[in-house]
């Protein structure tokens, strides 16, 4: 017991930890930039991988990843906490001129993205997950609301779940499920969200620029030869990782991104009508001729 | 060539410095930092002054004496070079230059521009060191070494502990230090017997005497007038971590 104490106090113990957890919060990033992209497929994509994501394995396991996740994130605030306060300590009289001779302005500035970002996932939690920001309350569950009123950010919560079109049935009975794709285009109705949103994907970015490459350093797997690499392929992630996660927001606010309160039906059912329109037009130029 | 100097005066440990300012005039271009200085203490004895005081022994680069926080940069602007080996035409005539001492919790100034680096001595105390025997030199070619490790123990072994990285660091750690001198004696035979051992004492002192932690910023590899690669603090995190993991499981006694 007292060794993991005196691993935990040193302060390569804990930026070991920090660069563990960093490493699964880098992952799940990547994960849930390439799952919200899914919007642009359309309603129908994005709300049943929500529902997978929901009812794929039973909810204790659902809970299980989201405790693991909080808990990461609490180990890397804390390890990033107390290291800082142990560092300010270890200069009490600072330099009356100190110049950066070549540190990198994501590296230095990790404590500040790092705030912001913590920040950024409390709203973002409460915003999408919890779904409490005051004057973004969505319909409560259960309810399927017939009309569409973009200006109070009323949308329907439930929709059928939707394959190829149709409503899935199962036992006979429509599968329902949260609309997912039309909370996210009312998420970024209004413009301070969106921006704040862009905002903190592109602090991520500075984050990450700089963390990708450090945790293999922190982790002892890291050379010069690998540095230089790795420093490339954090500098990419970043912009991966900002890009498509800004262009949610981005898109909503363009009106590229729309609300679809049929959950994927009606998109079909409009290409199915085009289609019947283009038919019939066919067969009467057919008979025409 | 003329200067403006900003330098930090400190009576001693207990009271409190500032920066003072002093002209100095005619100074050679060829002259050294140090011998810049020299300069300017003459010039403050001939005026009844207290001179400078500040750390130097080799003059030629390799004691790791000097420490000097030359506009902010410790060892001054040049790359790869320690003050004494930095010389005056690297800055422009008129220049004003600001000369700070080291600052760390670790390393108190004891008077003017000098620091007590003792900490670093502690941290080579608690591992510095092989077991096996020392006696007379050993044959040549009795351990063969290759070429590469050879070369990576010599390069971390190029360590003069003078302090630069932990005035560099804005964390003030000592990081670079130790793990230059853990990966010049964990890659080396000699060394290997008590490799596990001496990363943990070595890292367990550097913590306790108040340094702070890396933030993998590589500004101490950038100050290092021995071009010390951020290589070896990797190699010492790993050494750190498995040899954590192996006392777990089985601790020293």
């Amino acid at each position: 017991m007292s060794l993991i104490l005196s691993f935990l106090q040193s302060t390569i113990g804990r930026k070991s930890l920090m660069a563990l957890t960093g490493f699964v919060l880098v992952v799940f990033v990547m994960g849930h930039m390439l799952g919200n992209l899914q919007i642009f497929l359309g309603a129908e994509a994005i709300n049943a991988y929500a529902y997978k994501l929901h009812n794929l394995l039973p909810a204790s396991a659902l809970w299980a990843v989201r405790l693991f996740l909080i808990a990461c994130i609490a180990v890397h605030v804390w390890a990033a906490v107390t290291l800082t306060l142990d560092n300010r300590k270890a200069r009490p009289q600072n330099y009356y001129k100190k110049r950066v001779i070549q540190a990198t302005y994501s590296s230095r500035t990790m404590r500040m993205s790092g705030i912001i970002l913590l920040a950024f996932i409390f709203f973002h939690i409460a915003h999408f997950t919890v779904r409490s920001v005051p004057s973004m309350k969505y319909n409560e569950p259960g309810v399927i609301s017939k009309k569409l009123d973009a200006s109070n950010y009323s949308i329907p919560t439930e929709v059928p779940l939707v394959k190829k079109g149709e409503a899935v049935l199962k036992n006979g009975q429509k599968i329902m499920t949260f609309n997912v794709h039309d909370m996210m285009i009312a998420g970024f109705k209004s413009k301070i969200v969106s921006l704040f949103y862009i905002f903190a994907t592109g602090l991520l970015c500075l984050h990450l620029t700089h963390g990708v490459s450090s945790m293999f350093q922190s982790l002892g797997i890291r050379n010069s030869f690998w540095r230089i690499r790795l420093d490339r392929f954090a500098l990419f992630y970043g912009w991966t990782v900002f890009l498509g996660f800004a262009i949610i927001p981005i898109a909503a606010l363009a009106g590229i991104l729309t609300a679809d309160p049929s959950g994927g039906l009606t998109s079909h059912a409009q290409i199915l009508k085009n289609e019947a329109i283009a038919h019939e037009l066919y067969s009467q130029e057919l008979t025409l001729r | 060539m003329d200067f403006t100097l900003r330098i930090w005066r400190q009576k001693d440990s207990v009271s409190r410095g500032e920066l003072v300012e002093y002209k100095i005039h005619d100074v050679s271009e060829d002259s050294s930092f140090l011998e810049m200085l020299d300069i300017l203490s003459e010039n403050l004895v001939e005026d009844g002054k207290v001179p400078m005081a500040f750390d130097y022994d080799c003059r030629e680069g390799i004691c790791g004496m000097c420490s000097l926080t030359i506009n902010g940069i410790p060892h001054g602007p040049e790359n790869g070079t320690t003050a004494c080996q930095l010389h005056m035409r690297h800055f422009n005539d008129g220049q004003t230059i600001t000369i700070e001492p080291w600052r760390a919790k670790p390393f108190p100034v004891v008077k003017d521009l000098i620091v007590d680096r003792s900490p670093l001595d502690k941290i080579i105390q608690s591992g510095g060191f092989i077991t096996s025997r020392a006696g007379s030199a050993t044959d040549a070619n009795t351990h063969l070494i290759n070429k590469g490790t050879a070369d990576y123990a010599m390069d971390a072994a190029a360590c003069i502990g003078c302090g630069a990285c932990v005035a560099a660091c804005p964390n003030a750690s000592a990081m670079l230090f130790t793990s230059a001198k853990v990966a010049h004696m964990n890659s080396l035979p000699q060394g290997k017997p008590e490799k596990h051992r001496r990363a943990l004492a070595m890292v367990s002192t550097m913590d306790d005497e108040g340094f702070g932690g890396c933030t993998n910023i590589g500004e101490c590899e950038a100050a290092c007038p021995k071009n010390i690669s951020l290589d070896v603090i990797a190699h010492l995190n790993r050494d750190y971590s498995i040899a954590q993991v192996k006392s777990f499981f089985k601790p020293y006694v």
